[in-house]
């Protein structure tokens, strides 16, 4: 293993095969949580996001989308001035008019979210309670509900944790147990919801419900017969409180790759009393189809040594696809942050002499970058061309959040994900 | 609060990282909560740049705010020194840092680094990206520029002229581009080249590429090329005061307005200008009097962007190209009195409004054949149906070409004709449409062939008088539904259907003129007879 460089040994533990896990403070070059608006607006057609915070976050929204030329976009920022600062407009009267002027001009819309970013906390402008007042104006019109995407609270994927958890607190505590479901939690694309709904009905297990739904009006059954199963790695507070309704987690890997999906199908499957002749019957077509498909990406991976940045926290799960599947090397795997309950499978499946990271110092996490000299790293658009620009090769992070990965159908483009970049050096070096 | 769907502008610490990512021996440490680092993607991504910009951030989280914020910062100032070894510094606070007041500049100081440390005061509730560029280069120039009090302008103007040797060329300096500025690499170019060929010696190009100690030789020239007045004014108005210095307002863009410069700087070097005038090929010009451009005459154009660059392309569609302009305005309130001023030189009123509501309100309501405008003028004009050319920041990563493509200079105008012709539908297009409706492949709903689209659908083809876009202050749903069935009730059957006869691209103004007409007239119904009496007494 590579020298490495003034990574602090406190606070140090280990996991799995004695991986050691690191924890470093410093520059993050990370995302915040308003970054998820992107693609939750997508997900969840009839929402709209407005963003409470100053023209760094309406500039840092625009940055990420407008690329897209839009029509009618479903976010917006109610961009903060020194009046509001002033105490010369009262703040939530404020908020009250641009809602209603917004919610006036789009009566289509049925769900409204208010964003918190890094101004609107630290002024402690309460978001929450606003939501509650301008819900009962809007009864019959659109729910209205808040949660917290900043910077300083969360990192880049934890904006979709808060949303979710926010959608979850709406949902009442259960009174009595109703026939047992499956939840799966996280936000998929649509092509791999319906893949997996296919297959779990295929296994007998019919009562199927996906969290987020794709319209605000679907109804999200929590109960104490509820078992869900994390569909994304980084859903902490998400899962808390669908446990406080009564729900109990189904612990596996992440849909990932062929193995992870076994795995993430096989630990329902259990639950649901699905006898092993039944899941090979309902899987092994599927497995075999996409080992084919898997199969013409491994030549260009197998020991290829990868770092990763930390950005969303499919970090580990993406470490374990690509050591155990593709038969990459893993160097470091940066993560900003480790919740080693639901990662718990997870490690156990990651090889031995990779480091893990939690947080990060980005000038440092260079350092050991190019002295590990890795034949691939995954890194956020900041730091990418930089690397490139010094003769190493890069995957950009955000891809990975945007794109189909999940399920077996998905494996090989997962694979192929990190194919390219390797394949597109060599082709412009010859 | 203001509802915003698209922001113009960054917030003014935007700015100061656009001067620091365009020198080379500067560095920016910035207060700032975690995920401001996003500004980064704007200078790799966008820019395509090959460093990350020389920005450090404090990043700090929720978890820091109980503690010292402070000492986080004076521990980032250090580090930042230590490892990149700066010639100078700027230290600042993005919006939430201005917030928790831990005073950077007072607690840089403190540190006593032996480099320059500059403090920026950027209040990011008011002011925005370009006025912050503007200050940070105003205070880097004044940080780093040595003033002697003692003389006064006038004497250091008769200081320069007397130490110059016999045949020694006039020299200037180019301030105002930087990292980030649209198309600001190729200006530079093609500038720099015009006044060498001019026989004048450029001595500092800034912020773009310059080191800290270039800027401290900016005095020693004998005058300074403003050429982006939002960065650069500020700063040539204090040299100007401070060291004599006199400065160029001609912004050239466009080819009447590079024959001006030519002329204006040749006076300020006391030259001649003539020959090197005389020696241009002006093939912007002889492209827009060639009779394939003849239909372009009077076409209706929607001009909106910062200061300099919408007033300057005002004046190019309307004497060089031949356009008529119908809409002028900027987002830039510093350049208002100039843009209002312009506008008046076509008769229209200036549109001065960071909102974007309000200039797609404008838009949908003048129906232009063209818009020149920023990246979001495109949103606007692909909502409307109508062709759009980017002239202006803000602009996506489609607009730091590769390929050398200024806009200012000889060169620039001929940049300028092409770009704002291709979205045009072509002459005998237009004509045969016009002659000819119902062909099934070049028909009158269709996008200009040359463009290699396919018909676009229906629904994007929403003529102006049956939108409305109520501005954010304004907004009320019942207006729309209230509009529209108005507007049904007013024509009559076989009308709408002849002005369904109309080519796509100047329905929307028939439809309008003959409306304004019906009104003026008390007409209550639109028959075929009242749109040809609209018609003949509007013209074309």
């Amino acid at each position: 293993m590579n020298a490495v460089v003034d990574l602090p040994k406190d606070h140090l533990s280990s996991v799995g095969k004695n991986i050691p896990i690191y924890k470093e403070r410093g520059q993050r070059e990370v995302f915040c949580g308003l970054t998820g608006i992107i693609w939750l607006h997508r997900k969840i057609q009839d929402a709209f996001f407005l963003v409470v915070g100053s023209r760094t976050c309406a500039h840092l929204v625009q940055s990420a989308a407008g690329v897209m030329i839009f029509a009618e976009p479903r976010f917006a920022t109610a961009i903060i001035d020194d009046r509001d600062l002033a105490g010369i407009a009262d703040a939530h009267e404020e908020l009250d008019r641009v809602v209603k002027s917004l919610l006036t001009r789009r009566p289509d819309i049925k769900m409204l979210f208010l964003v918190g970013s890094c101004p609107s906390e630290v002024i402690k402008l309460d978001l929450s309670r606003a939501a509650q007042r301008l819900n009962k104006e809007f009864l019959n019109q659109c729910r209205i509900l808040s949660y917290s995407g900043s910077g300083i609270e969360t990192t880049f994927t934890q904006g979709e944790d808060a949303c979710l958890a926010s959608l979850v607190n709406e949902i009442p505590k259960p009174v009595m147990a109703e026939e047992k479901n499956l939840l799966v939690v996280g936000c998929l694309p649509d092509v791999v919801e319906d893949q997996f709904q296919r297959l779990f009905n295929k296994l007998g297990i019919a009562r199927v419900s996906f969290f987020p739904p794709k319209n605000s009006q679907q109804k999200i059954e929590i109960h104490s017969n509820t078992q869900y199963l994390l569909a994304q790695p980084f859903l902490a507070e998400t899962a808390r409180l669908i446990e406080e309704r009564g729900a109990k987690r189904i612990s596996a890997p992440f849909p990932f790759g062929i193995e992870g999906t076994s795995a993430w199908l096989k630990a329902a499957a259990n639950q649901w009393g699905v006898s092993a002749q039944k899941f090979d019957e309902v899987t092994q077509p599927k497995i075999e189809r996409a080992q084919k498909a898997l199969a013409r990406y491994i030549p260009m991976l197998e020991s290829k040594r990868i770092s990763f940045f930390p950005d969303s926290q499919l970090e580990i799960p993406l470490a374990r696809f690509l050591s155990q599947e593709c038969g990459m090397k893993v160097l470091e795997i940066g993560t900003p942050y480790l919740h080693k309950q639901h990662l718990e499978v997870e490690l156990d499946l990651l090889p031995e002499n990779s480091r893990i990271v939690e947080g990060q110092d980005v000038e440092k996490q260079l350092d050991r970058c190019r002295a590990d000299k890795p034949d691939i790293v995954v890194c956020g658009l900041g730091l990418a061309n930089p690397l490139e620009a010094e003769g190493i090769t890069t995957k950009w992070s955000i891809e990975l959040v945007f794109s189909p990965v999940h399920g077996y159908e998905q494996a090989a483009d997962l694979a192929e994900l990190f194919a390219r970049p390797l394949n597109r050096s060599m082709k412009l070096a010859a | 609060m203001q509802l915003t769907l698209w922001t113009y502008e960054g917030p003014p610490h935007i700015g100061a990282m656009r001067i620091a990512a365009s020198m080379t021996d500067l560095h920016y440490v910035l207060h700032s909560p975690q995920g401001d680092t996003y500004a980064d993607l704007l200078f790799t991504m966008i820019g395509r740049s090959r460093k990350r910009p020389p920005v450090t951030y404090t990043t700090f989280q929720a978890r820091d705010l109980g503690g010292d914020t402070a000492q986080l910062f004076k521990d980032s100032v250090n580090n930042a020194y230590q490892r990149f070894q700066p010639k100078a510094m700027i230290v600042g606070a993005s919006c939430t840092a201005e917030l928790i007041q831990d005073d950077p500049g007072g607690l840089a100081k403190a540190l006593t680094l032996p480099i320059p440390v500059i403090p920026l005061e950027l209040p990011s509730y008011q002011k925005k990206e370009n006025w912050g560029a503007s200050e940070t280069f105003y205070h880097i120039v004044r940080g780093l520029v040595a003033v002697d009090k003692s003389i006064s302008a006038q004497q250091y103007q008769e200081n320069r002229s007397a130490s110059k040797q016999e045949g020694q060329k006039p020299t200037c300096n180019i301030l105002g581009p930087t990292a980030l500025g649209f198309r600001n690499r190729d200006d530079v170019q093609e500038i720099a080249g015009l006044l060498e060929s001019m026989g004048i010696e450029v001595r500092v190009v800034a912020p773009l590429n310059a080191s800290v100690s270039d800027l401290a030789k900016i005095p020693a020239a004998d005058f300074n090329v403003s050429l982006y007045p939002e960065i650069s004014q500020l700063t040539c108005t204090w040299l100007n005061k401070t060291f004599g210095q006199p400065f160029t307002k001609t912004i050239p863009i466009g080819t009447k307005a590079t024959k001006a410069f030519v002329r204006e700087v040749a006076q300020l070097a006391s030259l001649d200008p003539e020959a090197i005038l005389a020696a241009q090929e002006e093939r912007a010009r002889w492209y827009a009097k060639s009779v394939d451009s003849t239909y372009l005459t009077d076409k209706r154009v929607f001009i909106f962007g910062d200061g300099s660059h919408a007033i300057a392309a005002a004046k190019v569609a309307a004497e060089e190209i031949g356009f008529k302009v119908v809409g002028l305005g900027t987002y830039s309130r510093e350049f208002a009195r100039e843009v209002r001023e312009a506008a008046k030189s076509y008769g229209i009123e200036a549109l001065i409004t960071d909102d974007y509501l309000e200039v797609e309100q404008k838009v949908s309501e003048l129906a232009p054949d063209l818009v020149l405008g920023t990246q979001m003028e495109r949103h606007i004009a692909k909502r409307l149906g109508v062709p759009c050319a980017v002239i202006s920041a803000p602009v996506h990563v489609q607009d730091f070409p590769a390929r050398y493509s200024p806009q200012m200079g000889f060169e620039g105008a001929n940049v300028l004709f092409d770009t704002w012709i291709h979205p045009l539908m072509m002459g005998l297009e237009e004509h045969l449409i016009m002659m000819f409706r119902d062909d099934f492949e070049f028909s009158a709903k269709a996008a200009p062939s040359h463009l290699g689209h396919a018909a676009p659908s229906e629904a994007s083809q929403i003529m102006a008088s049956q939108i409305s876009v109520p501005s954010a202050s304004s907004l009320k749903v019942d207006d729309e539904e209230v509009v529209s069935s108005d507007v049904e009730s007013l024509w009559a059957a076989d009308a709408e259907k002849e002005l369904g006869k109309i080519p796509f691209f100047v329905r929307g103004k028939a439809r309008r003129n003959t409306e304004k007409f019906a009104v003026e007239h008390s007409i209550s119904r639109i028959t075929i007879e009242t749109l040809y009496d609209a018609k003949a007494h509007y013209g074309r």
